[in-house]
């Protein structure tokens, strides 16, 4: 059985030309954005017990971006921590993008990255979060480029034990090799229409597996 | 099944050791009491082998009856001396030999069945029902019943009242936190035997700490779901303490929690997990102690067109907290526009060419206006006196980010309120 097994398995791979040894790698479970175009270009979603790094300037989709995730993660009955480290937080954008604020836990700090570290830490550590959301996106460069590359470890180390989908939302990657995904984002334009802001086009783009690939929507009012 | 235990003098003890077997006790003073016993055969064995555990648990010299109604037992107990295991239909005869006076009644009474030359249950048993209810009346029937055994009441079970406090005076101020937070522990185990042992949990702890020389410092922990945990009760309180440390040295502590009934909830097999509510509870502790306590939680919507308005209310996912939930009804499909608000918002400079802002100036944005949308104008709440009244822009800056601005309309002062992402 097992020699039919090996002799399947050689004339496969001399056909198609890919390897089929890793029968044994874990199935990696992913957080859908509920976005399909981002979906299409991460995959599936952000990965689950991971660290994810979306980065953009600002007004390039990255809040509107993770309110669909909220959202998303929320009406899977998921409980979700925001750890905002600037208090920019909008509940009523994240409840008109359909989040269920009640299984949000906000941690305002108010300009202080250092806390917002150290909760993030508290929080993925007691476990039981879906999705933990780290938003440094207000940050200074220069102060979140001063996060050590241990700290970042340390999340994804709890990240995988947890299974949490931890995402960090940066004006810049600081994680590095930390991160099992990294998605860049870049403003377009603004879509006016008569007196009123419309949305917002942005372009996102993932080097996942050293492929970078991009992707394109609109965040609409 | 009834047991009754008899030691005059140790009234207390015997309460005490009544209720680790049940909490249906009666109180018989001055020395008796009487418990109900049915089902502990399967934890203790047969009569014979429950008398036993009562009488080595009791930890005074008592007389122990078991017997299928509580004033045979009672009675067994006061008149047998040791151990007395009465079965079912044996009550008369095991009873007969007890003298008279054990039963009770009034004087005339007494002095009735002395002069008939009654002695004991057994001699009162023996006489005829319808002549001692001629002769002794109503009084004298139910005596007999009682001597017969045949006695059938339900208890009068002691009630405690529900009081779950503790206090200790300390011998000499404490001004540390270290050396106070043993004595909480021990309050604390105290407050948590009691509740546990009525199968009680608590979603409030009060601390009250009597200061020397200073007002009294009171404290307390509100929990989302009923929760019996000492070690996380002891941290949070410390970690409370710590936050706001009381100003004086400390000369008493003194302790309560409010019972309520522990949470009971199974999760669906489909569900995805939530945090542990103690668990959680503790974390959330943990970080309102490092960023501030109004600033961690779930955040709820005000019914109200106020900018920005919201109260921050206790994180407690799935228990029904905010009926029908806070979902929008109007849940997106497409990725919606966001706001990334400025908290507090930003002051600004902003130029106005022809009633249009052409160019913003604050100190972290900067720009000239390639796009102006507005303006929008709202107002509410004149009855307060923190009413708004403000023209609302949407705008573009030459690189691209847009924001959003308003002009109040009383100070003529304009502010960046956030940044659309």
């Amino acid at each position: 059985m097992g020699a039919a097994i090996l002799q399947l398995r050689s004339e496969l791979q001399a056909r198609f030309d890919v390897p089929l040894g890793f029968e044994n790698r874990r199935e990696q479970k992913h957080l859908p954005t509920g976005i399909e175009a981002i979906d299409r270009l991460t995959g599936g979603g952000v990965p689950c017990g991971a660290l994810t790094e979306i980065h953009g300037p600002e007004s390039s989709g990255r809040t509107a971006l993770m309110f669909a995730l909220l959202s998303e993660a929320t009406r899977r009955g998921e409980c979700c921590a925001w750890i905002d480290a600037a208090g920019a937080f909008d509940p009523a954008s994240a409840a008109e993008t359909g989040a269920d604020l009640e299984r949000v836990l906000w941690v305002d700090c108010r300009g202080n990255a250092e806390h917002a570290l150290k909760s993030a830490d508290l929080l993925i550590h007691a476990g039981g979060f879906g999705l933990v959301v780290l938003d440094l996106a207000d940050t200074p460069a220069k102060e979140a480029r001063r996060i050590s590359l241990a700290s970042w470890f340390r999340l994804r180390h709890a990240a995988e034990r947890t299974g949490a989908a931890l995402v960090a939302v940066e004006r810049e990657t600081n994680a590095r090799s930390c991160s099992a995904l990294r998605i860049g984002m870049r403003r377009k334009q603004a879509v006016w229409t008569g007196q009123l802001l419309r949305g917002l086009a942005t372009q996102a783009e993932s080097d996942k597996h050293y492929r970078v690939r991009t992707a394109e929507f609109t965040a609409a009012r | 099944m009834y047991a009754c235990l008899h030691a005059p003098g140790n009234l207390s003890l015997l309460v005490e050791c009544a209720r680790g077997f049940s909490p249906l006790i009666e109180e018989n003073p001055p020395d008796s009491v009487v418990f109900d016993a049915r089902g502990l055969e399967a934890l203790h064995g047969p009569p014979a082998a429950l008398a036993r555990e009562i009488e080595r648990r009791a930890g005074v010299k008592a007389n122990i009856a078991i017997a299928p109604n509580p004033d045979a037992a009672l009675h067994a107990a006061r008149g047998f001396a040791g151990i007395t295991v009465i079965e079912e239909k044996k009550e008369a005869a095991a009873l007969a030999k007890l003298p008279i006076n054990l039963l009770g009644g009034s004087p005339e009474f007494a002095e009735s069945l002395h002069l008939w030359g009654i002695r004991t249950f057994g001699d009162f048993a023996k006489l005829p029902p319808l002549g001692v209810a001629a002769r002794l009346g109503d009084e004298g029937v139910e005596l007999q019943r009682l001597a017969r055994g045949e006695g059938y009441r339900r208890l009068r079970p002691l009630e405690d009242p529900l009081e779950f406090e503790a206090e200790l005076e300390l011998e000499y101020p404490v001004d540390l936190l270290e050396p106070l937070a043993f004595v909480m522990a021990r309050l604390l185990k105290e407050i948590c035997e009691r509740l546990a042992a009525r199968a009680l949990a608590t979603n409030e702890v009060r601390l009250r700490l009597t200061l020397e020389n200073s007002p009294v410092h009171e404290t307390s922990l509100r929990l989302p779901v009923p929760m019996l945990d000492q070690k996380a009760f002891l941290r949070m309180l410390q970690l409370d303490l710590s936050g706001r440390p009381p100003i004086a040295p400390v000369v008493k502590v003194h302790m309560a929690a409010e019972p309520v009934k522990p949470r009971r909830t199974q999760q669906g097999l489909f569900v995805p997990l939530s945090p542990e509510p103690e668990k959680l509870e503790l974390t959330v502790a943990r970080v309102r102690h490092l960023v501030g306590a109004d600033r961690v939680g779930s955040p709820e919507i005000s019914n109200t067109h106020r900018p920005d308005a919201f109260q921050m209310r206790a994180f407690a996912p799935g228990l029904g907290s905010r009926p029908g939930g806070s979902v929008s009804e109007r849940a997106a499909e497409a990725p919606r526009l966001c706001l990334r608000r400025f908290r507090p918002p930003r002051y600004a400079q902003v130029l106005v060419v022809n009633q249009r802002p052409v160019r913003v100036m604050s100190a972290s944005v900067s720009g000239r206006v390639t796009v102006a949308k507005g303006p929008w104008r709202t107002s509410g709440e004149w009855w307060r006196e923190d009413v708004w009244n403000r023209d609302e822009w949407d705008v573009a800056l030459e690189l691209g980010e847009v924001y959003r601005i308003y002009r109040e309309n009383d100070s003529g002062r304009w502010f960046l309120e956030g940044a659309y992402d």
